[in-house]
């Protein structure tokens, strides 16, 4: 029993490591995408910004110029996006096609170029990187059953970006739903042609929900390189900025619906490591892909309205062609 | 000129050829960043794809893939669709044309064998194309979306399948057993060697003239037959294309199978060309290669043709520029890809305003 439980903790504990960038790219997704740009670049932003996250705090030996770096970085690709989609009113879904393989190729060539190695950046010694926080109080608390284990291993022992990034969901809720921000975000996505009337920018809003969003984008990817692991490698992001984007999807545009797909599919990959190659009572062994490939097929069967609705935001991937 | 002449001629020409320009210039713009002398870097690279004859050969085969997940990308842009999971699909794809090279009857013609093996490329790239399809013209989910999560499903399908269940008995890579001689496209320099004639061997095969073959199928169906029409119809206005009694539904439907089955024969190429096994990765970047090179072509198959050689270039010169300037590495045709949709993809109308305001004096003038 008592294996059971810590099994169960350690899974919920590495999930919360793995979710961290999903909820940090899907909340970017959730300003673009608010505000009616459309962002398949999340991935690219990602892998660009734990790349240079990773090379800044390599060369100055420290991870929080690293994570400035990085957030300059994707805040760049995020400016991009928008002189494409905003200001040239150009096919959002290919602007973003063209930052993940510009993000792919650069990331490349950059290594090559500055460190003389395919792919990878050189590795990080101690505190060059965000190391794990023991939360106060964990010594008086270990003592108690169960809720001790929880503390010690669930709670306390993460880094920075992780708690980073569960306080930015109610931030971001407060942000859409609370302020006058939101309100004119949440109408440029749904009715821009209200907004310009209201003599509002919709260029300048969408803009700034883009720049929201490059900032996040840049958090999660250094998280990537100089938190969760302690280089850069090839292609690290593995598509978690397209599982961050069907965990926006999932959620329904809404912050903590998202956290929970966010949750739920960081869960998913945290049990596809443990459960490689185990043989579980009457199931049998589960393929490791059929894990991996479920955030997936939840979104596919969700997108097509099979489970509740997901109607994304109107004014989504139109550029807003003011009259004259 | 009337003004109408002169926008399409902007729109048409001249607006394409300032945007692959400036895609090439931040490519130049690159190589300078990390140390790299632009011309010189242009002289290595067009040597490696032209100054000799293996290179010549590279060149063609990575076209042939290049033309397959264009037209792929091209018909599905005509019917106002995003295809962007051409990756998946060619993926899939190959798993047809594998299943038949692996299981059929080795001892019968070549000549049934390979055609049977192209229609296995064709009908599982469509297969994998059908699902987002269906979802996208009757339940109401995006393609782009599902295409995208497409693509993931196929690439853990795919591993699951080479891992556990197509893997060749004690081979411990993830890759199956060899196809038997009979379901091998001919190498171009055999076909050469048995007329006579001796060139350098290279992985070149007959795909590259099913490749044209099917770019002028693509043509003549897109502008010549009844359903191409539609396409176009459907991609130009959906509310026009009701009215004349077109079925868009059913439009988008038809489309996507065209669209995966293009995609699914990059397999043949790889697989049944030179590979001569299924294995993993074969895929890799040519379906996203394919949203570059419609969007060069300006989705027309002889664009297309012309697009996807010069990526073909891009992708056998910067293989051995790689291999000549040890700072530079292959993957700067990846950065050249990125640019080039960039540019004349979503940076489209970048030039636009400057160009009719440039000629808005010589319009009045006249």
């Amino acid at each position: 029993m008592n294996d059971l439980l810590l099994n169960l903790i350690l899974t919920l504990d590495a999930s919360f490591r793995v979710c961290t960038p999903l909820i940090f790219a899907s909340m970017a997704g959730l300003f673009a995408e608010r505000s009616g740009v459309v962002d398949i670049g999340l991935e690219g932003k990602l892998l660009m910004s734990a790349f240079i996250a990773a090379s800044a705090a390599s060369v100055f030996g420290s991870p929080w110029i690293g994570l400035l770096f990085a957030i300059f970085a994707s805040c760049i690709f995020a400016m991009i996006h928008g002189l494409a989609s905003i200001t040239f009113k150009g096919n959002q879904i290919v602007s973003g096609v063209a930052i993940n393989i510009l993000a792919s190729g650069l990331t490349m060539i950059l290594t090559l170029a500055w460190f003389k190695s395919g792919g990878i950046t050189p590795t990080l010694q101690g505190d060059e990187r965000f190391l794990s926080i023991t939360l106060p109080g964990v010594d008086i608390i270990d003592h108690i059953p169960i809720l001790g284990v929880i503390y010690r291993e669930l709670i306390s022992g993460h880094n920075i970006l992780v708690y980073l990034a569960f306080a930015t969901v109610p931030l971001v809720w407060w942000v859409v739903y609370r302020t006058r921000f939101g309100l004119r975000l949440r109408a440029v996505g749904e009715n821009p042609k209200a907004v310009d009337t209201a003599g509002l920018s919709v260029e300048g809003l969408r803009y700034k929900a883009l720049l929201i969003g490059g900032i996040l984008c840049g958090i999660g990817g250094a998280y990537i390189a100089i938190a969760h692991n302690a280089q850069f490698t090839k292609e690290m992001t593995a598509g978690q900025g397209f599982i961050a984007l069907a965990a926006l999807i999932f959620g329904k545009w809404h912050p903590y619906k998202v956290l929970a797909a966010c949750f739920l599919f960081g869960f998913l990959d945290a049990l596809a490591v443990r459960l490689q190659g185990v043989v579980l009572p009457v199931i049998g062994e589960i393929p490791v892909q059929l894990i991996e490939a479920t955030p997936y097929i939840l979104t596919v069967i969700l997108l097509a309205g099979f489970i509740g609705k997901a109607i994304p935001p109107k004014a989504s991937a139109q550029p807003y062609i003011k009259e004259l | 000129m009337t003004r109408d002449r002169r926008l399409s001629w902007i729109n048409g020409l001249l607006l394409p050829l300032f945007n692959v320009l400036t895609a090439f210039l931040a490519t130049a713009v690159v190589f300078i960043l990390i140390d790299v002398n632009p011309i010189e870097a242009t002289k290595i690279l067009i040597y490696g794809a032209f100054g000799y004859e293996e290179g010549i050969g590279y060149t063609l085969y990575y076209t042939t893939n290049f033309i397959f997940t264009g037209l792929a990308v091209a018909v599905a842009f005509h019917a106002g669709l995003f295809n962007i999971g051409g990756e998946g699909q060619a993926y899939v794809g190959g798993l047809g044309t594998a299943l038949v090279a692996l299981y059929i009857d080795p001892t019968l013609s070549a000549w049934l064998i390979i055609p049977l093996g192209i229609s296995g490329g064709l009908l599982f790239g469509a297969m994998w194309a059908i699902i987002p399809a269906y979802l996208q013209a009757y339940r109401g989910s995006h393609i782009v979306i599902t295409t995208i999560m497409f693509n993931f499903l196929a690439s853990a399908l795919m591993v699951y399948l080479l891992v556990h269940v197509l893997r060749e008995v004690g081979q411990m890579s993830p890759q199956s057993k060899d196809f038997p001689d009979s379901a091998w496209i001919p190498f171009v320099h055999d076909v050469f060697a048995g007329m006579g004639y001796k060139i350098a061997e290279s992985p070149l095969n007959l795909s590259f003239i099913i490749a044209l073959l099917f770019s002028a199928l693509v043509w003549f169906f897109l502008w010549h037959t009844r359903w191409g029409f539609a396409i176009r119809a459907t991609g130009k206005s959906n509310d026009a294309a009701v009215y004349s009694g077109i079925n868009p539904k059913k439009i988008i439907v038809v489309t996507m199978c065209i669209s995966g089955a293009l995609a699914g024969l990059v397999g043949i190429n790889e697989l049944m060309g030179v590979q001569h096994r299924l294995l993993l990765d074969f895929n890799y970047g040519y379906g996203f290669g394919g949203i570059a090179v419609a969007l060069m072509g300006r989705n027309h198959p002889i664009g297309i043709i012309i697009a996807a050689l010069l990526f073909g270039i891009l992708y056998q010169g910067g293989m051995d520029l790689a291999f000549e300037m040890q700072s530079v590495s292959r993957h700067i045709i990846v950065v050249m890809q990125g640019l080039v949709i960039l540019f004349c993809g979503g940076l489209e109308y970048l030039y636009r305003p400057i160009l009719i305001r440039f000629l808005a004096p010589i319009e009045a003038s006249e």
